[in-house]
Formats: C-alpha cells, structure tokens, sequence
C-alpha cells in the first residue's frame, strides 16, 4: 500500500484496464475509459450507483496501483472547513499568546504573524491533497458526497476548479500536481448539475453475471468452483425480484466468504434460509423469501446454469 | 423517421466563427488508419458531427452545453479511439451526468451512428452521411423514448405559438392557462384565476430544523475557537472575549405526492399552482404525480412561469384522470425514489382522497415503509371538506394509521391553513388518532 516510487498515468485505455486487474479489481471497459479520460483530462471522476457495488475500491486500487497516496474526505452531514479543510490549533495557539505575554512582547502584529503561521494549522483532507508529495499528486476520495449538504458542494466546486484553497490568515495554497479526484455518492440525494457538468460522470452498476463470477473468484480466493457459480447466479436471481434493498457485490463477497468459513459445497435451500441476512438487510425482503420460495429459486437457478453448460 | 428528419433538419452550417475554434482542434494520437487519412481529409468533420451529435442529445432531453462539445474533442483526441465501443464510452462519459440519460444516449447514439461503415467513415473523417434512413427496421425497444423527446421539443415552439394566438383571440378572459389534458368542470375560470392569485400571495412556513452545522450565534452554547482567538489578538492576547456558535437551521425537504385520478381532477391544477408556490419558495422540493403511475414533474415545476411549468408538467404524464392505484403508485415510489429524495429529515404531503378500490395488504404495507422512511407524514384530502367526514372507505381506513396528519385541503384557507401547520407540530384534531377514534 504505501509505495513511495509513483508510477506513470495509464498510456491507453487497455493499460488502464490492466491496471484494474493488477489491482484485483474487476472492471468492465467503459468504466477504464472513463477512468482513463479522468486521469488523462485531469477531470474529476463521479461515480454514482447502489450501495456497495465497488466505488470506493476503484480509487483505493487505483491509489495502490499508481504508487499514490490515499486522501479519503468522508463526508456526512454538518460537514464544515474545519473538518474538511484546515483548522488552527487553538490550545497551541493560546499557549504561544501566553508565551509572549510573559516575555513581555506588546507588538500585535508580530504576535499575530507568529500565532497565525503554518506550525498552527492543523491540515484537514482537501488541504493535504493539494499539497506537494513526493509520490506523486495524490488521490483525494470524497466518499458519499449525498451525505452532506449544497454548501459543501457549493464549496466543493470552487476547490474543484482551480485546485486551490484561500487562508484568511495565510494565504493561497495551490496545488502544484492537481490531485486525481475520485467522486462516490449513493444517490440519496441529486447533486446539483454544476458540480457533475465538471466531473466525468459513470454511473456504476451491478455487474452481469461473468464479471462477478470473476469478481469472486478473484477476492475469496480457494473458494469453490460450483459454490462460486451456484452464488453468483443466485445473487443474479435475487436482484431480479423486486426486492426494496437488492443485495450489492460487497455482499456476494461476504455471502461467498461466509458460506466458505461454513465449509458449504453446495447451496440448499435451510443453508440459504440461515445466511440470507449476509445478502439482504431488509427486514421485508427477508420475509418474502421463505423457505419455499428460497427453494424455487435455487431450482430455477440449477435448471439455468444447466442449460448454460 | 422523426430523429433523422430532425438532424436533416438542422441548419447545415454552424455560425463560421465556432466552426473554425471547433475545426481548430487537430485529432492526433490515434490508431494508424487515422494518422495517415487527418493529413487529407479536413479534421473539421470529426467536431462538426459531434457538433451535431450534441443537438441531437440537446433535442432527445439531455442538457448538453458548448463546453462538453469541447470536452468531447478532447477526450476523442486523449482517448485515440479506434473501436466503436471505445467511441460510445468516451461521449458517454462526456455527454451523460445522469443514470437516467443512459438510455436516452443510447439510443441517440444508435440512431444517430447507424450504420456501421458510418462509423468508420467518421473514424477516417470522411464526410457525415446523416440523410434519413429508409424506415425497414423494427425500431428498437427504447427508440420510442427518444423519437418522444425529440419530437416533442421539436413541437414545442409551435404549441407557444398557438397559445399567444388563443390569448389574442380572447382578450380579457383569464383560464389560459387551462390545461389540455383533464376536464375541469366545476370552477369558472374567474374563480380559478382568483385562487390561483391567492396561492401566490401564500406566505409559505419558515419550518426550520437544527442541522449539524453551527453558525454565529451571541446566545450560542459552544465556544467559537477561531472568532475567540482573532478578537482577543485585538488586545494583544490580553483579554480573553469569548464568542459563540449555535446551530443552524435549515428548511427541510419536501416531497408532494399529488393524484392525479379522475376522483381528484377538480383540485389537481389548484393544487399544482400550490406546489409550484412551495417549489419556487423553497430550495428542496420534489413533486410526484399519481394515478396509475407515478411521474416525477419536480423540475418541470421548477420553471418559474406558472402556466409554462404546468404545461410542462401536464406534457409528461399519460395518465389524467384515470383510475387511481395508490399501493402500486406508493411501492414505484418507495422503490424508485424513496431512498433518493427522502433522506435529510423530509417531510411528505400525500395529497389523495383515499378512494383506493381495492386495498390489498399491499396498500398498508407501503403506507408504513412511507412512514418509517420520512420524518412527518402529513395526508391532504379534500374529502375532509364534507361535514361529518368519517374514515369508512376502506382504502381511507388502511391508510389512516401510518399518517401524522390528516389536513383538508379543499380551498384556500385550509391551504393557509396547512402552511400555518407546516411550521409547527399542528393542533390535535389534524392527528390520524382523531380520526381513527372519531370511527371506532
């Protein structure tokens, strides 16, 4: 994780794409286009979908990847400049008053310029992203960004576009390498059309069946072959019903890993009947499906990935 | 075929000016195919089809901007595209800032590339062959979407046109607004045009709840660090003057779901030109209309105009004064939309009379998984204009437990008198349990 050599931006979108799978992360092509636009454009990347289908980790895999630092803002509601960008140590400050009093110093304005210097600011997520690395300009998550308000994103915006924050006190930091910008939001509540104009935007979604096989396979590593298929398929099946919270790929992945610790080979309906809180986190959705109908499901699920073979 | 009327249809040159900025962009970076065929053909064709292209996304309801032209020739020229597949992503990922306009660019994209050679004749920058198509094909699923966008802001100036001319003809008569779609028998439009003032003169509540967020505030119970530190610098950190922070408030969101059946077509328009009030007051309004399916008419109503932004409103929705389905209606709903817009404390006006055929368990179950997921649940229903009122109907009686309130909402006071409620906790006879127990 914390490699300190960077290495080069993608060259094409097929590097891009081997730069996804490098980092265990199963991409479909349009996403490392956009990826690749993103980082080649210096654009912002917005990337919007359900709960739990792999936004976060792109950035993650793509820190890891590229050998730069991560900056995650997570933001939620009530988010202000002092969480998010830079806040001055008080008591430090205070002491440093204290201290000057006492060695009998009366210029205020010596006084102001000492307590209000770099060696008092506390940096907050945007701030350590526009400043210069060493490994590179790093990359700045600002996860869930529909937890919190127009303000921020009013804000957002202007930090977006020049890639720069005002100190009252201090000054203009601007970041000499723009940081790669990642994007996530749940869609809780619409962004307003200014911000997204300025990003690239993907909307991600749940994988098809083959890619979150591969998924699998992928992340719970020595996991079985027909269990792996039997989950996916399943998971596919459930998203089809109409279900109000349809399970994301995050919980195929504990699903998978947990009926692996179970030293299950086979999916049947009372293993499922037990497990189904892994997938669904609705109380109603797990009602609707009752032993009976986890039956038909599984059933309809064996009969199809017969028919596939 | 419309769509490709409508490119033909485009005027054939661009002003010359923005032409030659937009020529100006070389297409470099590519495969070899284009390398060697930039140095004859005019590298000009590329942008002008994408020129074009960004028209014909702007005419199918995609807001597309001159700025994401020029994105676009420049992730073209980053990308150095060489498959189709590349091709549709890099626009994608340009001209798209919704989930929902997924399907529309598609099919835009479709149409508008039809033919494959086409594409790798734009792929060579040879000259655009978007003459009209003859019509063999079945048109693909969601090709009907699209040729509706189209064609319907295609339409759109000339229905401005013949409503000037209506006005024209009838002089001082005021119901111009009068929308096509519903009958609206039982109010002249004098009265009409009356309350239609009178709702714009509504004071709207200034309901407010605490956010986390703090703001400047003398009788404020945290200290304000920052402030307290730069005034006591004044006085050369001798005096310590405290200041504080309080919180702050903020409006909460509010959501309307309006029906729209044939039970409710006498008070639908008033009470759209309500909403419309609500919408342009406040910051966070969503508006859904129901009858048999659900609509979402919030930015159609965030047209200032309040006979254009009911037009608008009145242009997207197919079902007027049919049947209503409020469980279906309320599931759409709570599937769709519930998780989008109902987060931040929202409240809900339910506005609906309740006269559900046939509730099912279906109706119940969706009323509560409403209920949990907003803060106050206030029901609207101009039957309660009826002296006597009792919540006999069936579909009334499902739905009267999971509401906060039950409002008339059946003429203009009762409107002020739901603003005044908005702002606060309302008396007790608006509570569900009043009614509930006035039956039992």
């Amino acid at each position: 994780m914390t490699t300190s050599t960077p290495r080069p931006l993608p060259a094409s979108i097929d590097d891009t794409l081997k730069l996804l799978t490098a980092g265990q992360y199963v991409g479909d092509r349009s996403l490392a286009t956009v990826l690749f636009l993103a980082l080649k454009m210096g654009r912002p990347l917005f990337l919007e979908g359900e709960a739990g289908v792999g936004k976060t980790e792109i950035a993650k895999v793509l820190a890891q990847t590229l050998g730069r630092k991560l900056i995650r803002l997570q933001c939620y509601e009530g988010l202000d400049i002092s969480a998010a960008v830079y806040e001055w140590n008080y008591a430090a400050q205070m002491i440093a008053i204290r201290l000057g009093e006492a060695e009998g110093s009366t210029d205020r304005g010596r006084l102001e310029h000492d307590v209000f210097s770099e060696r008092f600011l506390i940096k907050r997520p945007l701030l350590q992203a526009l400043e210069p690395s060493a490994a590179g300009a790093p990359v700045l998550l600002i996860d869930e960004l529909d937890r919190t308000d127009e303000a921020f994103e009013a804000f957002l915006l202007e930090v977006l576009a020049d890639y720069q924050v005002t100190i009252p006190e201090l000054g203009t930091v601007k970041a000499e390498h723009p940081p790669i910008v990642i994007i996530t939001s749940n869609r809780t509540r619409e962004i307003h059309d200014a911000l997204k104009r300025r990003c690239l935007y993907h909307w991600v979604g749940y994988p098809d069946a083959e890619r979150e096989l591969s998924i699998v396979r992928t992340r719970v590593p020595g996991i079985d072959q027909t269990l792996s298929a039997e989950i996916v398929h399943f998971v596919q099946r459930l998203r089809r019903l109409e279900l109000f919270k349809a399970p994301g790929v995050a919980e195929t992945l504990d699903f998978a890993t947990a009926l692996s610790e179970l030293d299950v080979v086979a999916l049947d309906p009372a293993t499922v009947s037990d497990t189904l809180g892994v997938l669904l986190k609705y109380q109603d959705d797990i009602a609707r499906l009752d032993g009976t109908k986890v039956k038909e499901l599984l059933d309809d699920v064996r009969a199809q990935m017969k028919a596939a073979e | 075929m419309v769509v490709a009327h409508l490119i033909s249809a485009m005027p054939d040159r661009l002003p010359p000016s923005r032409l030659a900025t937009l020529a100006d962009l070389p297409l470099k970076g590519g495969g070899e195919t284009e390398q060697s065929s930039a140095d004859t053909a005019a590298p000009g064709r590329l942008a002008e089809n994408i020129v074009y292209f960004a028209r014909a996304l702007r005419a199918a309801g995609i807001p597309v901007g001159p700025g994401s032209v020029m994105d676009a020739l420049e992730a073209l020229r980053v990308a150095g595209i060489t498959n189709r597949e590349d091709f549709y992503w890099t626009l994608h990922a340009v001209f798209v800032k919704r989930h929902e306009h997924t399907i529309l660019f598609d099919q835009a994209f479709r149409i508008f590339f039809r033919k494959r050679a086409y594409f790798d004749q734009l792929m060579a920058m040879m000259l655009p062959q978007v003459v009209p198509q003859p019509d063999n094909a079945p048109p693909p699923p969601a090709a009907k979407r699209v040729l509706d966008a189209m064609f319907k802001s295609q339409q759109k100036p000339a229905d401005e046109k013949k409503k000037e001319v209506e006005i024209d003809a009838r002089l001082t008569v005021s119901d111009r607004e009068v929308l096509e779609k519903k009958d609206f028998a039982q109010m002249s439009a004098a009265e009409i045009a009356e309350a239609r003032q009178a709702i714009a003169r509504l004071v709207l509540p200034l309901d407010e709840v605490k956010t986390r967020r703090l703001k400047v505030s003398p009788h404020g119970h945290m200290i304000d660090l920052r402030r307290t530190l730069r005034s006591s610098m004044k006085a050369g950190g001798a005096v310590i003057d405290l200041k504080y922070l309080g919180p702050r408030t903020r409006q909460p969101p509010i959501v309307a779901l309006l029906d729209i059946s044939g039970s409710m077509s006498q008070y639908t328009r008033l009470f759209l030109h309500f909403l419309h009030a609500v919408t342009d007051a406040r910051k966070r309004v969503s508006t859904f209309l129901f009858g048999t399916r659900l609509t979402n008419v919030t930015r159609a109503l965030k047209q200032k105009d309040p006979d254009e932004a009911l037009a608008a409103c009145s242009g997207g929705v197919l079902d007027w004064s049919g049947g209503t389905r409020i469980a279906p209606s309320l599931a759409a709903f709570n599937r769709d939309w519930g998780r989008r817009v109902l987060g931040q404390g929202a409240v809900v006006l339910l506005i609906t009379d309740g006269l559900e055929r046939e509730p099912g368990n279906q109706l119940g179950f969706e009323m509560d998984r409403l209920h949990r997921s907003c803060r106050r649940l206030i029901w609207l229903n101009p039957l309660l204009r009826f002296e006597g009122f009792e919540a006999k109907a069936s579909g009334i009686k499902v739905m009267l437990p999971y509401v906060d309130e039950l409002r008339p909402i059946h003429n203009l006071n009762a409107m002020k008198d739901l603003c005044r409620a908005l702002s606060s906790d309302g008396d007790g006879k608006a509570e569900a349990k009043y009614w509930l127990n006035k039956v039992a």
